[in-house]
């Protein structure tokens, strides 16, 4: 008997199987393409407290094997989202992760945490300290240098220790890229009481249209993601892989079965699927159906027993 | 529930040049014929290779029993794939997508503005009005394009019984000017139905509003998902941002904040 069941916390999977915040809309998008209910679990686009408009378009450019977007966070805020777009979620029967985000430093995040916690189909909280396009993320400057939350472990570690006071469920937090070293961010995370790492968002990045001398998308910089970013994130997953004990979820540039294999071998526990639903909506069907038929051929009966079995 | 849009491995008819960089791609389909509506469109996958990595949206040209055609011109690396692609091969599709235009609207004239490749989806909803045309209704298409060799689909408009003007940047053929300009000529009565660069549709808007004729405009965005999922091809309208995708891609003129 073939085993995924996964576990994030105490958040049981029945595979190890994922879709990226903000690459899956709130799941109604997709249920023209594929049975949601085979989905190991739906990670939400990000909420705020409040409506969010987002950023001017153009919004996304395509890159060499990638896209940058910079959509702002667009969401339609807390109240909205558990009114109109939770329930649909809910209807899926598979565990709801809800992606959330602050405007104003520490005190967003935790009546998002309180309100959500009280909700009980929600399954888990994803904390998204890490979008590079909207400005509220800034934890502080230094010389003139804006940064984000998760680009500093102490501000990392005070969030997620804030938000872990206020809630019980699962605590997965998702970090950044664009740092020097991934570890010190996902030690800080987990000291501070994360069940779980996301790893990774996007990577900050700008493309220029060279004719007339304008960036491809407004708001000048975005978040490159797709296939060109995967090795980037299978060495960071890697790294933290060796340093810290909270199951990883790998993500970045996720295309196929290989690709999300990579991640496991590389030490992710669960792994999600992002941009690659932009272009196959079907991706994440396929690599469940290609883990199983991988594992078979392989004679491996428990997807846990490949995770971080990369061999050096 | 009932699937609206659907992913289907779609045969490669023929894909021929109807221009200097101008290409007809004809498309087998089980699904997408018999829910398409004028104004949508599909998302393709040129390849299966990773770069280019997007999908390209191109309006519905017409559609047949089993199959449906799409225009396009070559830009850039993925439609210079795409004008590669042989019959009997298989391409990915999405659709159909987006909103439509909305038919009911039509009375006794509609004016059919088109610039450059908004040719493709206006062919289809031609068609469509003809069918439904009834005693003293008028079909005027409107056709602007850079050169006398960029003006396509003029034969399948006045085939339709369409009255059919040209307006040319150099005056190679019809008048020497914008398309807009010959809208302005007309006499102003109906609606208008408008697919082209952004420019030519603000400036339909105005003119919509000066003579407050209703207006139909289909816009273009940069798109990733084209199934209302990344939230990238926002417009700004009267309602606030509108997902080009999925509100539109047509959109009445005057929600728009041009």
């Amino acid at each position: 008997m073939l085993n995924l069941n996964t576990y994030i916390g105490k958040l049981k999977l029945k595979n190890p199987v994922l879709v990226a915040s903000g690459t899956f809309g709130y799941a109604e998008e997709f249920s023209d393409f594929i049975d949601l209910r085979e989905l190991g679990a739906i990670v939400t686009k990000t909420i705020t407290l409040n409506p969010r408009q987002g950023n001017p378009a153009p919004r996304t450019c395509e890159t060499p094997a990638g896209m940058l977007n910079s959509i702002g966070l667009e969401n339609p805020g807390l109240e909205v989202f558990i009114s109109e777009k939770l329930p649909f979620l809910v209807k899926t029967g598979v565990p709801v992760i809800v992606s959330i985000a602050s405007e104003s430093g520490p005190q967003d995040f935790i009546i998002l945490a309180r309100q959500l916690d009280k909700i009980k189909s929600v399954a888990a909280i994803e904390l998204n300290i890490s979008c590079p396009n909207i400005k509220s993320h800034i934890a502080y400057r230094i010389s003139h240098i804006a940064k984000l939350i998760a680009q500093d472990p102490k501000s990392t570690y005070e969030i997620v220790k804030s938000v872990r006071k206020v809630t019980h469920k699962t605590l997965i937090t998702k970090l950044s890229p664009n740092v020097t070293d991934i570890v010190e961010i996902a030690q800080a995370a987990e000291s501070a009481g994360s069940d779980a790492v996301s790893l990774i968002n996007t990577l900050t990045g700008m493309s220029i249209d060279v004719e007339n001398h304008r960036p491809r998308i407004a708001a000048i910089t975005g978040g490159l993601s797709g296939p060109g970013i995967r090795p980037v994130a299978v060495r960071m997953v890697w790294e933290a892989y060796q340093k810290v004990n909270i199951p990883i979820i790998g993500m970045g540039g996720i295309m196929d079965t290989s690709s999300a294999l990579e991640f496991f071998l590389a030490g992710a526990t669960a792994i999600s699927v992002g941009t690659a639903n932009f272009i196959n909506p079907r991706a994440t069907i396929e690599i469940i159906k290609g883990l199983k038929e991988y594992l078979i051929r392989n004679k491996i009966k428990d997807i846990n027993s490949i995770v971080g079995s990369l061999k050096i | 529930m009932q699937k609206k849009v659907f992913q289907e491995k779609s045969k490669v008819i023929s894909n021929a040049r109807m221009a200097k960089d101008y290409f007809k791609l004809s498309l087998s389909s089980m699904r997408i014929p018999a829910t398409a509506k004028p104004g949508q469109f599909v998302q393709i996958r040129i390849s299966d290779k990773t770069a280019p990595l997007l999908r390209r949206p191109l309006g519905i040209h017409r559609v047949g029993p089993k199959s449906f055609e799409v225009l396009f011109k070559v830009v850039g690396e993925g439609t210079r794939i795409l004008s590669q692609r042989k019959p009997g091969e298989y391409l990915d599709i999405i659709g159909p997508v987006g909103n439509g235009f909305d038919l009911t609207v039509a009375t006794q004239a509609s004016i059919l503005v088109a610039g450059g490749m908004g040719v493709a989806p206006l062919t289809f909803l031609a068609e469509k009005l003809a069918k439904r045309k009834v005693n003293s209704s008028k079909l005027i298409v409107l056709i602007g394009a850079k050169t006398r060799n960029e003006v396509l689909c003029a034969k399948e408009f006045s085939d339709l019984g369409c009255e059919v003007k040209i307006a040319t940047d150099d005056g190679s053929r019809g008048l020497r000017g914008k398309v807009t300009q010959l809208l302005e000529r007309i006499l102003l009565t109906g609606c208008i139905y408008a697919c082209g660069p952004k420019p030519m549709l603000r400036k339909i808007a105005a003119i919509s509003k000066q003579h407050h004729i209703p207006a139909q405009v289909s816009l273009e965005e940069h798109m990733a998902c084209g199934i209302g999922a990344c939230l990238g091809c926002v417009i700004n309208t009267k309602k606030g941002f509108q997902r080009v995708c999925k509100e539109g891609p047509v959109f009445g003129s005057e929600e728009i904040i041009w």
